[in-house]
């Protein structure tokens, strides 16, 4: 039983971490109507430069925090130099220049640190696991993620509902020559949502530094997972994304730990160890294509709102 | 539809015939590598041509294509493990499951629009290369070395890299020709009608969903082939041959070259694997020249190498009436 409740929260956490990936991206996608198929891009080099950071600093909290300011300005030049030159074009063409800046970054990377990984250590009150419930520990590290994403999810929202900012970028996503027309400075409006898109990527990969190793290319994989999941609950919907986040993070995880065992009682020992990892890996992808052929536009279109 | 002698025709006629002498040069040369290479660019720009038949001309932006690449050569490496070498065998099959497969997601996936078609054909391509990746007994994540390439009757051999080489270039020529008599048939119009103006379409009473479909299919299906052919080509097959990156390199290779021009495809697979070869031999770091270059073409050159040979045929015409 305990397995389970830690296995539930694995997949809590990992679900957190994905809806800060996924929040970028919905948002850019929602406001801008941009594919941004570099924002994997960020997340790696949020946790490049948390390894770097926190190795010259020598403190995690300090590393992680010029980490993210660093990761802000990249973003926001990427948008300055690149992506504002993307807008209005039709999504094949964002599909290929940010497949060109993947390119690119892979490579920047591989330039600067070398190809081998990095590894960014976490300190020792962090290195230990907290009491959750009676009887019950959990990593302390994979706690505080958990409480961090919830911080940042509250505070997103807040910041989008309840702030003047947020309430510009709301009226530039609804209207964008209207919103222009009124005097909002649309430019650095869409800089900065693109900033904070990126901060959060690399939030993300920062946070998920210590448990993985920092190498090139840990952008490829995650991406694709967080285009499921802004697909899953409707493009441009910030609550959508964050329930498939905490969907998609729960379903993977029990599904990869416990899909094996359940096909081993239906199937033959043989077929279950084949298909028993197969499946388990293809489970969201079966899920979002569900989603889409049920309701073609998401769970929480922004759009039919 | 009539094929006029303008500077585009000219290009790609002399590409053409290039490809064609390539292995006689290579012979005199001595030059193996050349060949080699040159046979995987022949191979990458069928299956590029496959994918500007719906990208292009149908606006179907699919983002899943290479999917098709490692059914077809997982079909011929599958039944080469399984000791059955005829390509008789190998080929259809290869060609029948790729059908299927684009028949099945097709159907699916063309429901939605936009971005969601995007996401949804990418999906599907992702659980593709997770279920072929769980095939352990083909070799899972570390692919499935080929022992034998497919078998055909007495004098065509494809362990013969020069033959092997003609094989590969005569259907894509002959891939070229289908979609050239598709895209200007009854059955291309529409396509490209449902490109420009859906609703409309339908409205005039096409049924363009099943249009649509069809052409996906076929896609897919030549798409399958180029997989078969570079199953042979390596020797080798795995997951990796069918993961997104590769959907977009064929994507790069579509737009390169030109989107919506049969022969487009050809120029871009040609431009990209030849330009991939040459940076890697200036620089360890080619890919940092690669991504900012695919975003310059993205920003400045809409219709790649296809629309830059348009407009300069255009201006040299002017040109020759301004001194008439």
């Amino acid at each position: 039983m305990t397995l389970f409740i830690e296995q539930c929260l694995n997949g809590v956490q990992f679900g957190l971490l994905l809806f800060l990936l996924a929040a970028g991206l919905t948002l850019v996608f929602g406001i801008m109507d941009l594919v941004n198929l570099a924002h994997g891009s960020l997340y790696m080099v949020g946790a490049y430069f948390a390894a770097t950071f926190a190795a010259w600093t020598g403190s995690f909290v300090l590393g992680a925090v010029l980490a993210l300011a660093a990761t802000l300005l990249v973003g926001m030049a990427v948008e300055v130099v690149v992506m504002r030159r993307l807008y209005g074009r039709d999504h094949l063409d964002h599909v290929l220049g940010t497949f060109g800046l993947i390119l690119f970054f892979d490579e920047l990377v591989r330039l600067v640190w070398g190809p081998e990984g990095l590894s960014l250590p976490l300190p020792w009150w962090l290195n230990t696991s907290v009491t959750v419930l009676p009887g019950f520990d959990y990593s302390a590290y994979k706690f505080s993620i958990i409480v961090v994403s919830l911080a940042v999810a509250v505070s997103l929202y807040l910041l989008v509902m309840r702030t003047r900012i947020g309430m510009l970028i709301r009226a530039g996503a609804s209207n964008r020559e209207m919103a222009g027309a009124l005097g909002v400075n649309i430019k650095l409006l869409f800089t900065l949502v693109f900033g904070l898109g990126a901060a959060l990527a690399g939030l993300a990969g920062l946070m998920q530094a210590p448990i993985l190793t920092v190498q090139i290319g840990m952008g490829e994989n995650i991406i694709i997972l967080a285009f499921v999941i802004t697909v899953i609950g409707g493009i441009g919907s910030i609550r959508g994304a964050f329930i498939a986040a905490l969907f998609v993070g729960v379903v993977d995880t029990l599904g990869r730990s416990y899909l094996p065992d359940l096909m081993r009682v239906m199937l033959s020992p043989n077929a279950a160890a084949t298909a028993g990892p197969a499946l388990s890996s293809m489970l969201i992808y079966l899920l979002m294509a569900v989603v889409l052929v049920v309701k073609p536009e998401g769970l929480f279109s922004a759009s039919s709102k | 539809m009539n094929a006029r002698l303008d500077l585009r025709n000219i290009v790609l006629a002399a590409l053409l015939t290039a490809l064609a002498l390539l292995p006689v040069y290579a012979a005199l040369t001595h030059n193996l590598f050349l060949l080699t290479l040159f046979t995987r660019i022949v191979i990458l720009a069928l299956a590029a041509v496959s994918l500007n038949l719906i990208l292009g001309f149908g606006g179907m932006m699919s983002f899943g294509h290479a999917v098709y690449l490692g059914i077809g050569g997982y079909a011929v490496g599958i039944l080469a493990f399984e000791h059955i070498n005829s390509g008789f065998v190998q080929w259809p099959v290869a060609l029948a499951a790729s059908a299927l497969f684009a028949l099945v997601i097709g159907a699916l996936s063309l429901r939605t629009r936009g971005v969601y078609f995007i996401m949804i054909t990418l999906a599907f391509a992702q659980m593709a290369y997770y279920v072929v990746a769980g095939l352990a007994r083909y070799g899972g994540d570390d692919g499935l070395t080929i022992q034998k390439r497919s078998q055909f009757f007495a004098p065509l051999n494809l362990t013969d890299k020069t033959q092997f080489y003609y094989v590969c270039l005569v259907l894509l020529f002959a891939s070229l020709y289908l979609v050239w008599r598709l895209v200007n048939s009854r059955f291309g119009l529409v396509i490209q009608g449902a490109r420009s103006n859906d609703t409309r379409m339908r409205a005039i009473g096409f049924p363009t969903y099943r249009y649509r479909l069809v052409c996906f299919v076929i896609a897919g299906t030549l798409c399958g082939l180029a997989g078969a052919l570079l199953a042979n080509h390596t020797d080798f097959v795995s997951p990796a041959m069918m993961y997104w990156t590769r959907s977009g390199d064929l994507i790069i290779m579509v737009v390169l070259g030109g989107m919506g021009s049969v022969a487009g495809p050809v120029f871009g697979a040609v431009a990209l694997l030849v330009l991939e070869e040459a940076l890697s031999g200036i620089t360890e770091y080619w890919q940092i020249i690669l991504g900012p270059l695919l975003l310059l073409v993205v920003l400045f050159a809409r219709g790649g190498i296809d629309g830059l040979l348009a407009s300069l045929s255009l201006r040299l015409k002017i040109m020759a009436k301004v001194r008439a």
